[in-house]
């Protein structure tokens, strides 16, 4: 279903940052405030200015006079979910270093389409994220282009060699919002308690990508029936968990904020909700692919290295496990790891591929279609996982419809069939398991401080009448 | 035994046991059976494969196998070409999928296929028109092991079903393993999988066998017991403290073998590792039927490229 736009002023059409928008008729949820119904939004200066009830209000009055007043545009939002921006707190923008798979522009624009207001890049570019001059490069870029704000993660250590402290200081005053080393593990335990007590000086959390290498060796997926079946060298799924322990361990006597990036075990999923019943400063993203694909996956598609990231898809039990805690509230967030990956550097044998796949674009079709359609979680339990939750996380400024708050939205349709299509992404690369998967749940548009954003080579969703 | 299979052999490629229906596994065997008779001729040469090209493609080295190929393609008068990773354009750091396109546009018929890298083959063959035979992919598979194991037991046993078969040695790192659990499990014999713990993979039970922590246990009433290569230099002291503990606790010894069936046989997939997995007496003993293994390797790969060249003629 594509939302409508009527305007009385030619100029202001869509994209135009000035004026008022009224996002009418749509179902607005916002977890932070408990919202979930027949609600109309006002957007006003760059920031959320009033949600009202449907029929009554200034919104009745606005939409009544959207003929003769000048400066409100009013975006027929009928059958689509209204949400405060979603935010992707886990993605690699390649940029700098590795323009030739993904840079802060076109990751931006797969960002969007994906329907994400906003998104949080990890430091492993080249160079490394892990000074004041690499932050504000990445962030001078989003500025320039500007289809997502774009919030940096610096190193936890210098040039992610795990062995001395990376500026932390000065990268959180440029703008960094956490720090991590993800794509390799703090695997020095002294380092991480170290970061730990540090990054407390900038109240930052530590993202940690819990992965004991010696553990881990060569292995190219989960060790289990079908690491065995295939004669690829297994990941164990003690691998993740003996890291998770130790750095609970470690966070009881530090103190601070401690984050899990793309938690994929059990066992470490019951680490994580045992240590929060005690009271530590923990949270946990998981993916949507490990929520969606188990390893069995390898063996369906013939060794596909679309199947390959770290951490590896999991067992069966481990994906109910994960699906259990999105239940239960045990899981902070839903993040991509969105890692693009030139096609010529997945088409080879599945031990030489590198670890990673796509995530912003889709995402969200995912999570509709296959979380929420069978009901495992609700739709406003999936726009806090998405956008609320990373907001919480990181205390980025999003996350919320509230007055006053950032008029960062994002709309989608979850009801509108669409087939993935790799070769129309918008990001500069392809890798993903889902090329061609049919899904039932799309976004429509997202609006950036009231702006709606327009992609390049794509007809606006909702059209300007 | 050489009643014709009422299968027809479909397959352009042969990547692996897993895929194979009973039907066909015997078809392979009943195939080689009747390629047998070739070798045993004063002019071992037969004219079935004439004008066709075999490449054979070896990224790891191998002796016993990619002899074994080399001398079926040519008693089946194939056109062969060999190519081997140290000095190929592989070394110089062209892509596999690069280096089979540039040999698919010298239009091979069959491309026999050895790497380090499991679903080697299988990236191949979703690239290639040629037909693809997996002769080995890292841990994963490696089909014509298993099919000459067979044969070779069905020689000596005249049949595969409810014969108890066990595997010993370095079950994790072993493809050849993998595709003997397949084979033998489909055909209905019992399989029992024996070595150190630290060699033994994840989940092995689920594919149908019986895990033995003892060289005795796996032994007791074996009709067939296969030895596998350690190697040490390969597996890291992780796994095992030293070759001679190793072979305190699975070295299989004539005395040893007290449990087993009175008519058993020892295998072994070579290259033998005497005084490590197998002692000297066993290995060249009444039992050891090694060297017949080899024998039987050229029929059975005879029946291979036969039947994968025939389907390829009528797709092309």
């Amino acid at each position: 279903m594509a939302a409508t736009t009527t305007t009385a002023s030619a100029a202001a059409g869509p994209g135009a940052p000035s004026g008022r928008l009224l996002i009418a008729n749509g179902r607005l949820i916002d977890p932070s405030q408990g919202l979930d119904g027949a609600h109309d939004l006002l957007l006003e200066d760059g920031v959320v200015a009033a949600v009202l009830d449907r029929g009554e209000g200034p919104g009745a009055g606005e939409r009544r006079h959207a003929g003769e007043r000048r400066d409100l545009t009013v975006l027929d939002a009928s059958g689509l979910v209204v949400a405060p921006g979603l935010i992707d707190m886990h993605v690699h923008l390649r940029e700098p270093g590795q323009e030739y798979k993904e840079t802060v522009a076109t990751g931006t624009m797969a960002a969007a389409a994906g329907g994400f207001t906003a998104v949080a890049c990890m430091a492993n570019t080249e160079p490394v994220n892990d000074n004041r001059s690499v932050t504000e490069h990445i962030l001078a870029e989003a500025r320039r282009h500007g289809y997502a704000r774009v919030h940096p993660i610096g190193a936890v250590s210098k040039q992610l060699a795990g062995l001395e402290l990376a500026e932390i200081g000065e990268m959180v005053r440029a703008g960094a919002v956490a720090v991590s080393d993800d794509g390799r593990p703090v695997m020095n335990a002294e380092l991480m308690r170290r970061a730990l007590l540090y990054a407390r000086h900038f109240d930052v959390p530590v993202i940690q990508h819990a992965e004991d290498l010696d553990l881990s060796g060569k292995g190219v997926m989960h060790e289990g029936e079908w690491s065995t079946r295939l004669g690829l060298a297994g990941i164990p799924g003690a691998a993740e968990d003996v890291m998770v322990a130790r750095d609970l361990l470690l966070l009881e006597d530090t103190g601070g904020r401690y984050h899990l990036a793309h938690l994929s075990t059990a066992r470490s999923l019951e680490l994580v909700r045992r240590a929060r019943r005690q009271g530590l400063p923990v949270t946990c993203e998981v993916t949507p692919h490990h929520l969606v694909l188990t390893d069995e996956e390898v063996a369906r598609t013939v060794f596909s290295t679309q199947c390959k990231m770290k951490p590896p898809l999991r067992s069966e039990r481990d994906r109910q496990a994960l699906l259990a805690g999105l239940a239960d509230g045990t899981v902070d967030a839903i993040a991509s790891d969105h890692a693009p990956h030139h096609a010529d550097e997945k088409d080879v044998e599945f031990d030489l591929a590198p670890f990673g796949i796509l995530g912003l674009e889709t995402t969200l079709g995912l999570c509709l279609d296959r979380l929420v359609r069978p009901g495992i979680i609700d739709l406003s339990r999936l726009v806090e996982l998405l956008s609320t939750g990373p907001a919480r996380v990181l205390r980025l400024p999003g996350g919320t419809l509230r007055p006053g708050s950032l008029a960062d939205v994002t709309l989608f349709d979850p009801e509108g069939e669409v087939t993935v299509a790799a070769g129309a992404f918008l990001s500069r690369s392809r890798n993903t398991p889902f090329d061609g998967w049919k899904l039932r749940g799309r976004p429509v548009a997202t609006m950036l401080g009231g702006r709606r954003i327009e992609l390049p080579g794509r007809a606006p969703a909702p059209a300007a009448k | 035994m050489t009643a014709a299979s009422p299968v027809r052999w479909t397959r352009e490629d042969l990547l692996g046991i897993a895929e194979l229906s009973p039907g066909e596994i015997e078809l392979v065997l009943d195939t080689a059976e009747s390629f047998r008779e070739v070798g045993e001729r004063p002019i071992k040469k037969v004219p079935t494969l004439r004008g066709k090209t075999v490449v054979n493609l070896f990224f790891e080295s191998s002796t016993r196998t990619r002899s074994s190929f080399e001398i079926a393609e040519k008693r089946l008068s194939a056109d062969s070409l060999n190519f081997s990773a140290s000095g190929s354009a592989l070394a110089k750091g062209e892509s596999l999928v690069d280096t089979a396109l540039n040999l698919q546009a010298m239009a091979p018929d069959l491309i026999v296929i050895r790497h380090a890298h499991a679903g080697a083959p299988h990236l191949l063959a979703k690239k290639l028109k040629a037909g693809v035979i997996n002769a080995g992919d890292g841990a994963h598979e490696h089909p014509t092991q298993a099919l000459l194991d067979a044969y070779t037991i069905r020689r000596h046993k005249g049949r595969l079903a409810g014969l108890k078969v066990a595997i010993v040695g370095d079950i994790e790192h072993s493809r050849v393993v993998r595709s003997n659990i397949h084979l033998l499990t489909k055909m209905g014999a019992r399989v029992t999988v024996a070595g150190p713990r630290t060699m033994m993979p994840v989940g092995i039970e689920r594919l149908g066998v019986e895990v033995a922590h003892t060289l005795a246990e796996a032994v007791r009433g074996a009709d067939v017991i296969m030895m596998l290569r350690i190697q040490l230099e390969r597996q890291g002291r992780m796994a095992i403290p030293s070759n001679k503990e190793y072979f305190e606790l699975f070295g299989l010894t004539s005395a040893r073998l007290a449990g087993a069936a009175d008519d058993v046989i020892i295998m072994h997939p070579g290259p033998m590792n005497r005084g490590v997995e197998i002692a000297s007496e066993v290995a060249d003993g009444p039992y050891s039927v090694i060297l017949e293994q080899v024998t039987h390797g050229v029929s059975v790969r005879m029946a291979v490229l036969y039947l994968l060249s025939g389907v390829h003629e009528e797709t092309a």
